[in-house]
Order: structure tokens, then sequence, then C-alpha cells
């Protein structure tokens, strides 16, 4: 195997650009977190290890395009997987044009449906941790704070952190992609479960300390 | 009582947002002249927004006088009244406003509504000398990672319930400590967190770049309230779990917008525990760290007199007519001219 190349060093893991018997692979790698108690640290990494392929295993089943897993090495926190050729969603975003950013917010709303629908949410959802591939499929990536879960809570939380990576990171077009998201989300959702979901994300914000919509409540 | 040159420019600021009643004076290069606090103790249970609102009443004449005093700059010098304009408690930030208004209207100079978390991040910036840092802004009220990009600071993460410091505050009045001026909750929790050794399983609960602390808090209390562990290992293992999960979405923010700086700010900064956490992931990714200093740290007026001078010499007057304090203003809503 040649030397790993660091690509990127992200918050909680290192992840290489390797050779795997052939494979272009990228070795994602969950480093200790000196800040905290060895315990916790080790029970957080151990389990977002087996929790994150697991996860992108059933994604795929729900239709949705994940990186293959080829091995999950347990005792050293390492998740080896199919490297997907292509870009961020993050950089795509502010290079194409307002219909192309549209139809893209409204595929991975879509996508992001369909993982609701079959009982998962990313956890995640930022546009760093979405690819699209140069044949246009666009890739779900890095599930290690995503849940098995059908709850309206969790499915709204996942939702309204799709609408704060917006607002932060893109906030030109955010609410134009975030409607387009949410018109994607509810192509696939029955109207009836995506209207909750929607009721549950103004009820999230709502609950914050500092927002205006609360007020409106009161 | 010092003689000022009679060139310099002052801006007097009041803090009113929550428990403290502070007035602040500070030159318009930085200078910090004067920083008076008068926290409101309640003899018991959290703070009762009128309770304070009357502290604050009451102690006001007393603190503007001692900054006064103190700076030795005399009232007809100053060219601006800044005040906290929100967020916080509504009768709390009144009392503030009113004392604010009757002063710029009776020494006939401008008055700058301040937001109260804008001035978090400005004191945090002018004390340490950060330019464009990652900030973690933890207190009583608010649990908030921002950065500024394009003309106003940016939210990445915060708490989708209650903020870290007040999750602290109730641990601590559930299990019947005591607070007293110059030892909060905080710092009682914190001490106790020392001598804690064994790490007990609390709920642990990350969300892409935002934390959720009540399920940790009750978690905590019930695991205390059954009797089996003892006191001083609940606070550590509450410290360790809850800073953690502060840290961790800390790391997130900075790794996602590569700052070079991180800066540490709000009341719990004090905290010694939560500051070698933070400086470890600064260090992790070779960033500068820097927390501001307890005095700053907390509510103060120092703050919001500074970042008074920032918005005025930047453009902004506040009518009296257009002053009413703004309970929920976010962060992100504030436009910063002062920054490029």
């Amino acid at each position: 195997m040649k030397q790993p190349v660091l690509i990127k060093k992200g918050a909680e893991a290192d992840l290489y650009l390797a050779d795997w018997h052939g494979r272009k692979v990228v070795l994602k790698k969950r480093l200790p977190k000196k800040y905290r108690p060895s315990a916790l640290d080790e029970q957080i990494r151990a389990y977002r290890t087996i929790h994150e392929p697991q996860l992108m295993h059933e994604a795929k089943k729900a239709g949705v395009p994940t990186p293959i897993i080829f091995l999950v090495d347990r005792k050293n926190t390492t998740i080896i997987m199919e490297y997907i050729e292509g870009k961020q969603v993050k950089q795509l975003l502010n290079e194409v044009s307002k219909s192309e950013r549209r139809s893209l917010c409204f595929r991975i709303g879509e996508s992001t449906g369909k993982l609701h629908e079959y009982g998962i949410v990313h956890g995640d959802l930022t546009t760093s941790n979405l690819i699209q591939h140069p044949e246009g499929k666009i890739f779900f990536v890095d599930f290690g704070l995503g849940d098995k879960t059908k709850e309206l809570e969790a499915r709204g939380v996942d939702l309204h952190l799709m609408k704060r990576a917006l607002q932060s990171t893109h906030y030109k077009f955010a609410e134009e992609c975030f409607e387009s998201a949410i018109e994607g989300y509810s192509s696939v959702l029955k109207s009836e479960t995506s209207e909750n979901v929607l009721d549950k994300i103004r009820e999230i914000e709502r609950r914050g300390r500092y927002v205006a919509e609360r007020k409106e409540r009161e | 009582m010092k003689n000022r040159a009679a060139e310099e420019r002052y801006c007097l600021g009041i803090e009113s947002s929550a428990d403290d009643f502070s007035v602040g004076i500070s030159t318009f290069d930085g200078k910090i002249l004067a920083n008076i606090i008068d926290a409101y103790v309640p003899p018991e249970g959290g703070i009762h927004p009128r309770e304070a609102a009357r502290h604050h009443a009451e102690v006001a004449s007393k603190v503007l006088d001692g900054a006064l005093k103190g700076s030795g700059v005399k009232p007809q010098n100053l060219s601006v009244i800044a005040f906290s304009q929100g967020p916080g408690l509504g009768p709390c930030l009144r009392t503030g406003a009113t004392v604010a208004r009757a002063l710029a209207s009776y020494l006939k100079i401008p008055l700058v509504g301040v937001n109260h978390c804008v001035a978090h991040v400005e004191i945090g910036k002018l004390e340490t000398g950060t330019k464009n840092p990652l900030t973690l802004y933890v207190s009583g009220g608010n649990t908030i990672v921002a950065a500024f990009d394009c003309g106003r600071y940016r939210i990445f993460g915060e708490t989708l319930d209650i903020a870290l410091g007040n999750c602290l505050d109730v641990f601590a009045r559930e299990a019947g400590l005591h607070q007293k001026p110059g030892l909060p909750f905080g710092a009682v929790v914190e001490k106790l967190a020392r001598s804690g050794k064994q790490l007990i399983k609390l709920p642990y609960t990350v969300k892409g770049m935002d934390v959720s602390l009540s399920g940790l808090l009750t978690a905590a209390v019930t695991l205390l309230k059954k009797g089996e562990c003892k006191l001083e290992d609940v606070c550590y293992s509450l410290q360790e779990t809850a800073f953690s999960m502060v840290t961790e979405v800390t790391e997130r923010a900075l790794a996602h917008t590569a700052r070079e700086e991180v800066l540490l700010t709000g009341g719990v900064a004090a905290n010694k525990r939560l500051q070698s956490m933070i400086r470890s992931v600064a260090e992790e990714h070779s960033a500068r760290f820097d927390v501001v200093p307890t005095e700053f740290a907390i509510d103060n007026g120092a703050m919001i007199a500074w970042t008074g001078v920032l918005a005025y010499t930047h453009g902004t007057v506040t009518e009296i007519e257009k002053s009413q304090v703004r309970l929920r203003w976010r962060l992100e809503e504030v436009e910063v001219p002062w920054m490029q």
C-alpha cells in the first residue's frame, strides 16, 4: 500500500487518500481527543466508528448514494471507504447558476426525505458533507452524528441544522436553497408527514432563547 | 482624582441585561478607565427579573458615581452614552435603558444601543488583541460559536435548549449549593469538580455544530437525588461532559472556518477546566488561544462602552424614540461595520 496522503484534517477525524488493493480509498481515522477524559473519548470514538458505516449502509437501501465501506477497524477507530470523485456542494453552490442551485438543493432535499422516510437522520447536514459526482449523483458522507430514528423531533433538528448551515456559510442564497430543499423533501414524504416536520422546525426555532418568532407567540 | 487630557473623548456604557448592573467608561481609542460591577445575588432560587431590576434601580446612582469618580471623567466631558439594548431580561434591560436615556438627554449627547452579545465579543478582542477570531461565548444566557463574515458575526453553533451557565447554575441550586458575591455557582461547581474522581456516564448530545444540554442537566440532577454518587463526582462528570460537548462543536466550527484565533468569552470563560479544553483544540489546529480576563468575561459596562465607541464612530446613533429594549436581539442580526 502506497503511503496514505492526508487530505483533510477534520474536527473529529483525519482523512487520508490511499491505495487499498488497487482501489482508491479514503481512510477515516478518528483520533483521540486530548481535551476530554479518555474513558469518554474512547466511548464516543468507538460508538461513532461502528455506527457510521452501519448508517451509510442503510442509507444505500434508502436510495441515497454513500461511499462503499471496505473495512471497519474498531481497534484503530478507522474506517476504509470508497473515494468519491467530485466536488463538495459547499463549493458548487457558489459556482453554479440560480436554476442549477435550485435543482441541486431540490435533489438534496429529496435525498434527505428518502433518509427520513427510511428511518435515518444524518445529524450534520452541512454542504461540506455532500459531494456531487461528475456523473451527477449527490453522495452523502459523514454519518458520525446520525441516528436510526423516525422521531419527528430528530427529523426536525436534522433540517433545522441544514437551514442553519446554509445561513452561516451560504447566507447570500440560504433562503432560496432551503426553500428548494424543502420542496424536494416534501415531494418524497407524505404531505402530512412533511407538514409535521416543518411545524417541528418552527417549534425548534422558537425554543431558541433569542428569536423573534418566540416573542410573536407569547 | 486623575486629570484627563482635554482632547480625549469618552463613552459611558451601561450594562443591565441580567443579574449585574455595571457602568464602564472607555476612551475612543479603547482604554478602559472604569468598570464597576454590582451583582444581584438572589437570597434563594434563580434570578427573578423584577427583583433584579429593583436591585439595578437601587444601585444605579452609586455605580454611576463610582465609575465617574474612579475614572476622573466629568459628566460634561462624556461624548456618548451606550447601553445594553438586548438580548436579556426585560425589566433589567429597561432599568439600564432608562438610566442611559436620562443621562443622554440631560447631557445632550448621543445615545447608542448596543447588542450585548456583540459587546462580549468586542471586549474579548480588545482585551486580548485578537483580530478575527472564532469565538466561543458561554454565559448564563448564551452558548454561541460565532465568527465574523461579510458584515456580521455569523452563528455556527449554539445550544438547542438551555445555556451552559444556566445548566451549571440550575444544577448547583438543585444540589443545595450556595453562591455569594465573588463566588458564583459556576465557581462553586468548578471547585467541587476538582475533587471528583469517577466519571459517571451522562447523556452527550452533539447535533451538527449545536449542543443540547437540558437532557444532561436532568440526568445529573436525577443521579444526585438518587443519592448513590458523591456530589464531587457528579460535578466532575457534569463539567467534563458539558464542556466536552461545547469543545467538540467549537472544534467543528474551527475546522469549518479555518480561523487562526480562538477566543473564549462570557461568564463561563472564567472556568479553568473549560479554558484548558478550548486551548487544547486551538493548539491542535495551530490557532492562537485567548481568554478574556474575568473582570471582562462576566457582564460588564466596559464592554458596552467600548462597543458603543465602535458603533458611534461608525455612524450608529440610537434616537431616544427608537431606543426600546430588544429582548431577543440575535447576534447575527447586527451589522458590524467596524470590521473590514
